[in-house]
């Protein structure tokens, strides 16, 4: 029992809703969200000295024990993940101070932002099924509000769609839980692994772990990322940023903690089918970041080869391929948040999206530009920075596990990518200035240190990948080995 | 428009409401042994109001039950988690619910629990966020 474990979940929740009945106090809101998240970053670097030195922690919330009450779980895959989510929501709200304007503040965009935060953490931390489809709905409802907060045409638009999608996937997401409920007669993750085992993973179970993969897949854009490009690229900055760098990869998440606790019987059949989905997302995502003229089109679709490539590392399932995926993922919530809010900071700046109408912004803006640069490099997994580290482990997990086809299409892609972002970095930046001061639709004062901040983690989690090699390796044994998982959740009940 | 002859609903409705509001508390109440609880008996509370809606129109209730109702969800909410916070002082797991039996001066001996403290901030949020959306919905402004 540690109840530190749950603090990540309802420290969002409490100052969330103090913010909903102190709601004409903008002030307040701006210093009780950063002391909210920041909480959070504490608690969950406790987290991560607990789980080192004593193991995973477990809480059964009102004291009902596993399989039959509600248990939350931390072990140090969703401790490294909790962290670096409140690391990248404390970056966006400090660069929300000074961009997302005082209408959507009005309109409790920290409270929903708050709301968002509880529901990831949520879904990191719980060790139930259907409380993870719980927490999914509540970090949804707090993003449908994100995505159409301001009620733009565009936003209206695109938040239809997202809502749509959504709703759908949901839907498949109970069926899903239901099936297997039916099958196995519990929802407990440990407990389900157990009977999953027992019983072996036969057809019926493989079809429903398939359904679970299309359900996850839509929420992580895994090949299923059509909504994507246009969801993400209709919310303001500093809320696109949010979602990019996390709400995908809750999905991820979702697929990596299921196909490693409870359906990693037949990795010939369900893994080689998520090698197959982020080969193909990694390629159209590519096509399409290489493709389009605008800043935030071409960001948007380098969400979707991320996401192929960190799924691509866990489809090889061994153990330098999912210690790629980990590293990789780390990388990626910090570098999507980063390239959205340089993109973000582009279009403020200049007015348009569009890459031939801009040129020379590095003569006024020189910070931004070389921000940009390392952002571009690094997102590519060139050496010093973070993406490196990420790139090497899992192509050599895919080459190790025979499939050079997935390892061959990632370094592919990777150059394709490197391509679409110096296409930005270059028209953006480069070139006769043509652009004055006088010109520019708005400043980039207060909107620099937040993306600084980034910039520079990017490059410590680089030079310093040696430093959490010890946490990534007990997230990864985690992952590979599920009875620590059943041992620290179950303990001998339900066996 | 003609106005329409509601004399008979307006009567009806006058007594309505106070039943269906006693009835909510008496689901509420119940709730803690039998079916019932905060989410119907908030629930239950919301049809008394939203009959006083039909009948009479929205500005005048809202002049006559000044609350904002967004407020009465936050405050509903935070009652419930911080009955589960009270368990984590106390040394136990988040939501831990304590019960005893206390010697009340007109009641007798009665049974007490924190639950019932967790249940009224779910009637409250349930009040607050389905009275939120009647109103957002049917307001024309």
């Amino acid at each position: 029992m540690n109840n530190y474990v749950v603090l990540p979940i309802i420290i969002p929740l409490i100052t969330g809703m103090v913010m909903v009945v102190f709601k004409n106090n903008i002030w307040l809101h701006r210093i009780l969200s950063l002391l909210a998240i920041a909480l959070i970053g504490v608690d969950a670097v406790f987290l991560l000295e607990q789980i080192k030195t004593s193991g995973m922690q477990t809480l059964y919330l009102g004291g009902w024990v596993a399989p039959f009450g509600i248990t939350l779980v931390a072990d140090m895959f969703a401790a490294l993940l909790v962290l670096v989510a409140a690391i990248v929501v404390f970056c966006c709200l400090c660069y929300a101070f000074s961009s997302i304007g005082s209408e959507r503040e009005r309109n409790y965009f920290y409270p929903l932002c708050l709301f968002l935060m509880a529901g990831v953490n949520g879904s990191f931390l719980t060790g139930d099924i259907f409380n993870l489809f719980v927490c999914f709905e509540v970090l949804l409802v707090a993003s449908y509000v994100l995505v159409s907060l301001g009620g733009t045409k565009i936003q209206l638009r695109e938040s239809f769609k997202y809502i749509l999608v959504n709703m759908i996937s949901s839907f498949l997401f109970l069926i899903a839980i239901a099936y297997l409920y039916a099958i196995t007669g519990t929802l407990n993750l440990a407990h389900l692994s157990v009977r999953v085992a027992e019983a072996g993973q036969g057809g019926v179970i493989t079809a429903v772990a398939i359904l679970f993969l299309i359900v996850f897949s839509l929420k992580a854009g895994l090949f299923l990322f059509f909504w994507l490009p246009g969801a993400y690229s209709a919310p303001p900055t500093a809320i696109a940023a949010i979602f990019a760098s996390l709400l995908t990869k809750v999905g991820i998440y979702a697929i990596i903690r299921l196909f490693s606790l409870v359906f990693y019987h037949e990795p010939g059949v369900t893994h080689l089918f998520i090698g197959i989905l982020a080969a193909v997302s990694m390629v159209l995502g590519a096509m399409g970041a290489v493709a389009y003229w605008d800043v935030k089109r071409i960001i948007t679709y380098n969400v979707v080869v991320g996401v192929g490539f960190i799924l691509a590392g866990f489809a090889s399932f061994s153990l330098v391929g999912i210690r790629g995926s980990v590293y990789y993922l780390l990388h990626d919530m910090i570098i999507k948040a980063l390239l959205f809010l340089l993109g973000g900071t582009i279009i403020h700046l200049t007015g348009t999206g569009k890459l031939r109408d801009m040129s020379g912004l590095i003569r006024l803006y020189p910070q931004l530009g070389w921000m940009f640069f390392i952002a571009a490099l690094s997102l590519s997994g060139i050496p010093p920075f973070s993406g490196f580290t990420g790139k090497i482990f899992v192509t050599t997990g895919t080459f190790q596990s025979g499939y050079f086809w997935l390892g061959g299409i990632g370094l592919l892609t990777s150059l394709l990518v490197l391509y679409s972002v110096m296409k930005i970095f270059m028209s953006v930046f480069w070139g006769y200035t043509s652009f004055t001061t006088e010109s520019e639709k708005g400043t980039t004062k207060g909107l620099l240190p937040s993306m600084t901040f980034l910039a520079s983690l990017t490059i410590a989690l680089g030079l310093g990948a040696e430093g959490i090699h010890a946490y990534v390796d007990l997230a990864v044994a985690g992952l590979l080995d599920p009875h620590i998982y059943i041992d620290a959740v179950l303990g001998g009940n339900g066996r | 428009m003609k106005k329409l002859n509601d004399v008979i609903l307006r009567t009806v409705t006058k007594t309505a409401v106070v039943i269906i509001l006693t009835f909510s508390i008496n689901l509420f109440i119940s709730g803690h042994h039998r079916p019932g609880g905060g989410f119907i008996g908030g629930l239950a509370f919301v049809t008394a109001i939203l009959l006083l809606f039909l009948v009479y129109d929205i500005e005048m209730v809202r002049k006559n039950i000044p609350i904002d109702f967004k407020v009465f969800a936050g405050i509903g909410v935070l009652i419930s988690v911080f009955t589960g916070v009270g368990g984590m002082i106390a040394g136990k797991p988040f939501l831990s619910q304590a019960f005893g039996r206390v010697a009340l001066p007109m009641f007798g001996e009665t049974e007490m629990a924190t639950s019932v403290l967790f249940d009224v901030g779910v009637a409250l949020a349930v009040i607050g966020t389905s009275l939120t959306i009647i109103m957002s919905i049917g307001d024309d402004r």
